[in-house]
């Protein structure tokens, strides 16, 4: 291990820029979840009319107070399908992992306070999200359920001209219903607290729920409710008779707690977490006494240069990020443009792998060596994207970059150890999915928020397709006229554009493209936060069984 | 002089006198032995000792004051001397002579003057006969209530009736002109033979301002006496002293004289030997009359022991072994100035209810001029059976300024987390302009003061926000170096917390490692330094203090800015039922033994009206119907223990009409 030496001068001119210019790129998603929060606070008067606790005060009533939450897609969805402002992104489903009664576990808290927490494709796709991390990490899945069930017109997968309707929408919110199902007989617990309207697919989600919290005079629990049974069979009822609490916890057993308002159901839901095995942080320690880093974690803002073209040392984000800003750093005169070694983070046991630019075919070698090397003693890899992608030119395809590349997105691939991806400055091309970007399946992936994702720069596109056009034009062995060029000129810019704009990082996430855009500072914290979550993973104490858990 | 040697000295009491007496017994060379009850097992005293014996069950009646398990006691770990500390047998004369008999010394005077001291009538009569100054009064034989109501008059208002046999404020009322003398002959002869097994009364004039002064005198076989300086008892709650010091402010060397010398007369009129005390009311005008004689050691002895420099309880030891008196008259100095508080297991907050729990953690202050008369550990149960004071700090100064303030500070660094202390009564009597000059009388803790004490007792909001604070730290995994971490914004929480009769709701925003805590109106801007043991380090709205706090599952027992605190995180607390409300379910307020039932079955009763006395701790808890109503049920019994919250009284609720 070695201390890495910074070069960083935090009280250069470029410093304030950087810095200045990334605490910008921080505060827009500070700002796009704020008026999110903003948006549910104006439901506030009617929740405290009703006796009911906003989303975000069942959830922060539900977690053990103080312990530490990672929030997970917290703006998914944003200006897509009706999201006109940004005001209403989130998919309708606040969605983390926190710790509930000492146990961590992942929590999905229905906003019924934006558009009713209705289901539209971004719901379902965070649903999944949230299904696959339990597959992974095996954590208890709590939920805190009220939604107005499925917003038909916005289930389709974004702005699908062909599936007005959400044909396509419907078929893959069927797949939440499978996969609950599926992680009951896998052993993994869910528990949904029902706080008020649960019909159709909304009733199937509680019901599919190994443990239910009926919370009497809200819980609404039906297949069809009063409106659309008086049309389908003529049949009045009111809502509590059709599918309330008492008639669920009392008649059709659908339900097994009975809570008296909101607090009292979420209480209890801690309760049943409190009777789940015991915490199974309690049977694992960290490899090492944990060591704050040398540098302090303000400067990781300054480091990203304003322009994406300027390259910069990865190895002043990883003495930033890991502890005592020790590196030991593997064959680091060997394709040097691609950086990795050991480290620890927070005392855990880890591995990183980054850029200082393209991937040689050497690099890519060293890459998949050290991968084979890391998943051989089962250490943790952390992927820090910084490239503009596997190295092109005659050269490199004479050394087999193709070959190579491969090999190492083979390796990627095939990894077995746990999988941490953070999107530190430019992810392009291939270089992407090298890197284990979430095409790659990482347990956790997380960007900047001035990260960029395409496959290919927007001036390097419409540079390409301009050369294609006048290829064309050359193999007919015309000049093209004035105005023509000028139409390619003005084509070429509008891609370029519409590339750079779609590659931004709240334009990704946005479509889930991680698990959400972290501030530099806390990466860390992120890090450590996911590792010891897949190291806890053999320690749950649930079991599986063939079938799940069938109510009566 | 007779010799009287022994080695090996049993001490029959328990708690902070038996540690304070087992550390002279040890210091003068003499072998250990302890007594305990079950309750007391693994009490300070018992490990003192080199040796301990378990005298029975935890009520007094089976142990501590049951003088065959503690004379077997003394036989089978062959101790040869008793010594009785304060309470329990110390003035029982035929305990004393039980020892006699057995061939064991008693460290304390001879069964005839505990037993002529012992009677306040016969005592006070004694001294009349003897030309010691007495307050106007009747202690004669006659005890009919004519009599009394006669002699009542004759004495003259403002009056006090007290118990013959008694002592510490039991059987004790105090009457002005025109109340209720029958009434309050009859409650106070209840409660008289109910402590003391006497119902023999003694009617006095009260002296009102007047000061509590008592004289320390020693006495040894041969007759010899001196006085060793007085102490003023004048802060009194309900007869009990909660603050004592030595010299009294008052007193003038020329007023010294004249009362040291009445008391050695009275020690020598009784042929006393050993330590004591002749306790004197003092008027304004200095005149000084006989109030009784306590022949033992009294609990304000180490006050003057810090100002003459003599350890009392070696001297008692001395004197019991036969020795002439170490010291005579001349040689005895009054060097600098002490003060004693009380600190008790009572709620200030709620009438001084004794308090019983658990000890969560006892820290003593560590300052200069300090002593600490102890009984307690941290871990260790207060239970209802024995009195509730825990401890005695005991400061010295210079002057009476420096002991005052040491005092002060030593209490405030005293923390006792688990139950409720007087800590903050304490405070605030050293804090009164009053005590400072030095000019507070019997009349000193009044209603305004406990009222005060009763709001310095409420929480303030800055205090609950703190507890908010520290609540949620209860939830941080041993290991976790994230703790309040969230890669997203922050949201609020909101605490629900309750006690003190009070309920707040605090929701807490935090940022970086900076609490924002909103109460109502009130925000307070909080930041958490350091967890160290019982003690943290906090900045409150710019000031960086500390705070000794305690959480045992949802509770809190904090000491912070001045305050002593006790509450419950109701944030998860199940949905209470309000069933119950104005039920006429009457429950036992305290663990206690029933003295009275004054109701059966069928009986129609108004609420407010006295239903069952349960006695605990030397107070009478009556319990009162909370609703208008029949008697459905009735399942306490005089004689009973019982246990809090226990159903003593079904009441059902009578229908306004008739039927």
């Amino acid at each position: 291990m070695g201390l890495i030496n910074t070069k960083i001068d935090p009280n250069s001119e470029d410093f304030a820029k950087n810095s200045a210019f990334m605490t910008d790129y921080v505060g827009k998603v500070r700002h796009i979840e704020q008026q999110i929060r903003k948006g549910e606070e104006k439901y506030r008067q009617r929740a405290t009319k009703a006796g009911k606790l906003l989303p975000r005060e069942r959830l922060t009533h539900l977690l053990d107070p103080g312990t530490p939450f990672l929030e997970i897609n917290s703006f998914a969805g944003y200006k897509m399908l009706d999201d006109k402002d940004g005001t209403t992104a989130g998919g309708n489903l606040i969605m983390g992992i926190g710790f509930v009664s000492g146990r961590r576990c992942l929590v999905m808290v229905w906003n019924y306070a934006i558009k009713g927490g209705t289901i539209n494709s971004v719901t379902t796709k965070k649903n999944l999200r949230l299904q696959e991390i339990a597959f992974k990490t095996r954590l208890p899945i709590i939920s805190l359920s009220e939604s107005g069930g499925g917003n038909l017109a916005k289930m389709a997968g974004g702005e699908d001209a062909s599936d007005p309707w959400g044909a396509l929408g419907f078929l893959e919110a069927g797949n939440v219903y499978c996969q609950q199902a599926q992680l009951s007989a896998a052993g993994i617990p869910q528990i949904t607290v029902s706080h008020g309207n649960a019909t159709a697919g909304g009733a199937y989600q509680v019901a599919l729920s190994d443990y239910i919290v009926l919370v009497r005079g809200q819980s609404n629990i039906f297949l069809a409710g009063p409106p659309l049974l008086k049309a389908a069979t003529g049949e009045i009822a009111d809502h509590e008779t059709l599918g309330g609490a008492e008639m669920h916890a009392s008649v059709s057993g659908t339900g097994e707690y009975i809570a008296e308002n909101d607090s009292d159901g979420i209480r209890q839901a801690r309760q049943i977490v409190d009777q789940l095995p015991p915490a199974a942080s309690r049977y694992l320690e960290r490899d090492k006494e944990p060591e704050e880093p040398v540098y302090p974690k303000e400067e990781l803002l300054g480091i990203v240069p304003t322009d994406k073209r300027i390259p910069y040392d990865m190895r002043e984000i990883v003495a930033r990020i890991v502890d005592g800003s020790n590196f030991m750093e593997f064959k680091p005169e060997f394709g040097t443009d691609t950086v990795c070694g050991h480290v620890h983070i927070d005392g855990w046991r880890a591995a990183i792998l980054t850029n200082n630019g393209p991937i040689t075919p050497h690099g890519a070698v060293k890459a998949a060596q050290f991968l084979q090397l890391c998943d051989q003693t089962n250490t943790p890899m952390i992927f820090l994207h910084n490239t503009t992608g596997f190295l092109v030119g005659v050269e490199a395809e004479r050394m087999g970059q193709v070959k190579h590349g491969s090999k190492m997105i083979q390796a990627v691939a095939n990894f077995r150890p746990p999988k941490l991806t953070v999107v530190v400055g430019n992810s392009y091309g291939a270089g992407n999915y090298a890197m284990c970007s979430a095409a790659l399946k990482p347990d956790f992936s997380f960007s900047w928020p001035s990260a960029r994702t395409a496959v290919m720069g927007g001036a390097q596109a419409a540079k390409v397709l301009s050369i294609v056009a006048e290829a064309r034009f050359a193999a007919m062995g015309q000049e093209p006229a004035p105005e023509v060029l000028a139409q390619l000129a003005k084509q070429s810019e509008l891609i370029e554009n519409a590339m750079e704009a779609s590659s931004e990082a709240i334009f990704t996430s946005s479509r889930m493209m991680d698990d959400g855009l972290i501030d530099p500072r806390d990466t860390r914290q992120v890090l450590s936060f996911c590792l010891e979550t897949i190291f806890e993973t053999p320690y749950r104490g649930t079991k599986p069984n063939s079938f799940g858990v069938a109510r009566l | 002089m007779k010799n009287n040697n022994f080695t090996k000295v049993l001490v029959a009491n328990r708690g902070e006198i038996a540690v304070r007496i087992l550390k002279s017994v040890r210091d003068a060379g003499y072998r250990s032995v302890a007594v305990y009850s079950e309750a007391d097992e693994g009490a300070p005293h018992v490990a003192l000792a080199d040796e301990a014996v378990c005298i029975g069950p935890a009520p007094v009646g089976e142990s501590y004051l049951n003088p065959a398990n503690i004379l077997g006691a003394a036989a089978k770990t062959g101790a040869d001397a008793i010594h009785p500390g304060y309470g329990f047998l110390s003035e029982n004369d035929s305990f004393a002579q039980s020892c006699l008999d057995a061939g064991i010394c008693f460290i304390g005077p001879s069964p005839e003057a505990i037993l002529l001291m012992g009677n306040k009538r016969i005592a006070k009569q004694h001294m009349v006969d003897v030309g010691v100054p007495c307050i106007p009064g009747y202690q004669g034989e006659d005890q009919s209530d004519a009599t009394l109501l006669i002699e009542a008059t004759r004495v003259g208002f403002p009056l006090m009736i007290k118990a013959a046999a008694g002592g510490g404020g039991r059987g004790m009322r105090f009457l002005n002109e025109g109340d209720n003398v029958t009434e309050a002959l009859a409650s106070a002869r209840s409660e008289s033979l109910n402590a003391f097994g006497s119902d023999e009364l003694i009617l006095e004039r009260a002296i009102i301002n007047g000061r509590h002064i008592e004289i320390q005198v020693a006495a040894d076989n041969s007759g010899q006496a001196i006085y060793l300086g007085e102490r003023d008892c004048s802060i009194q709650r309900r007869h009990q002293k909660v603050i004592e010091e030595a010299p009294s402010p008052f007193v003038s060397e020329k007023l010294r004289a004249l009362m040291g010398q009445a008391a050695v007369n009275v020690t020598s009129a009784c042929h006393y030997s050993g330590v004591g005390t002749v306790e004197f009311l003092v008027d304004a005008d200095e005149n000084f009359y006989f109030l009784e004689m306590n022949t033992r050691l009294q609990v304000e002895h180490p006050v003057t022991e810090l100002i003459t420099g003599v350890d009392l309880v070696d001297w008692q030891l001395k004197i019991a072994a036969g020795e002439a008196l170490p010291a005579s008259q001349e040689e005895i100095t009054l060097t600098g100035h002490a003060i004693e508080a009380r600190f008790y297991a009572e709620d200030p907050s709620n009438n001084f209810m004794p308090q019983t729990g658990r000890i969560h953690h006892w820290e003593k202050a560590s300052s200069a001029g300090l002593r600490f008369d102890d009984g307690i550990t941290t871990g260790m149960e207060v239970s209802p059976h024995y009195d509730p004071m825990l401890a005695k700090i005991i400061s010295y100064g210079d002057n009476r300024e420096e002991a005052r303030r040491r005092l002060l500070r030593g209490l405030s660094d005293t923390k006792l987390l688990g139950v409720r202390t007087n800590k903050t009564f304490l405070t605030q009597i050293l804090e009164d302009n009053r005590f400072i000059e030095g000019a507070a009388t019997t009349a000193f803790i009044d209603e305004a003061t406990l009222e005060q004490a009763s709001t310095n007792a409420k929480p303030d909001n800055a205090n609950i926000a703190l507890a908010a604070m520290l609540l949620q730290t209860q939830s941080k995994s041993n290991d976790s170096t994230l703790w309040r971490w969230s890669n997203t914004a922050a949201m609020d929480m909101a605490l629900h917390i309750e006690g003190h009769d009070e309920k707040w709701k605090v929701s807490l925003a935090h940022e970086n490692s900076i609490f924002h805590a909103t109460i109502g109106e009130d925000v307070h801007t909080l930041q958490l330094h350091s967890l160290t043991g019982a003690c943290c380090t906090y900045t409150m709205d710019g000031i960086r203090q500390k705070a000794t706090f305690h959480i045992e599952g949802s509770e809190i027992f904090l000491d912070a800015r001045g305050q002593l605190l006790h509450l419950d995180n109701i944030t998860y607390a199940p949905i209470a039922s309000d069933e119950e409300e104005g039920s006429g379910r009457i429950t036992a307020s305290t663990e206690g033994l029933v003295i009275q039932v004054a109701v059966a079955v069928g009986d129609v009763v108004t609420k407010g009206q006295t239903l069952v006395t349960v006695e605990a701790m030397k107070m009478e808890h009556r319990l009162a119907a909370d609703v208008d109503g029949v008697v459905a049920s009735v399942s306490a019994q005089v004689g009973a223990q019982v246990k809090k919250g226990q159903l003593l009284v079904d009441i059902n609720v009578e229908n306004s009409g008739e039927d």
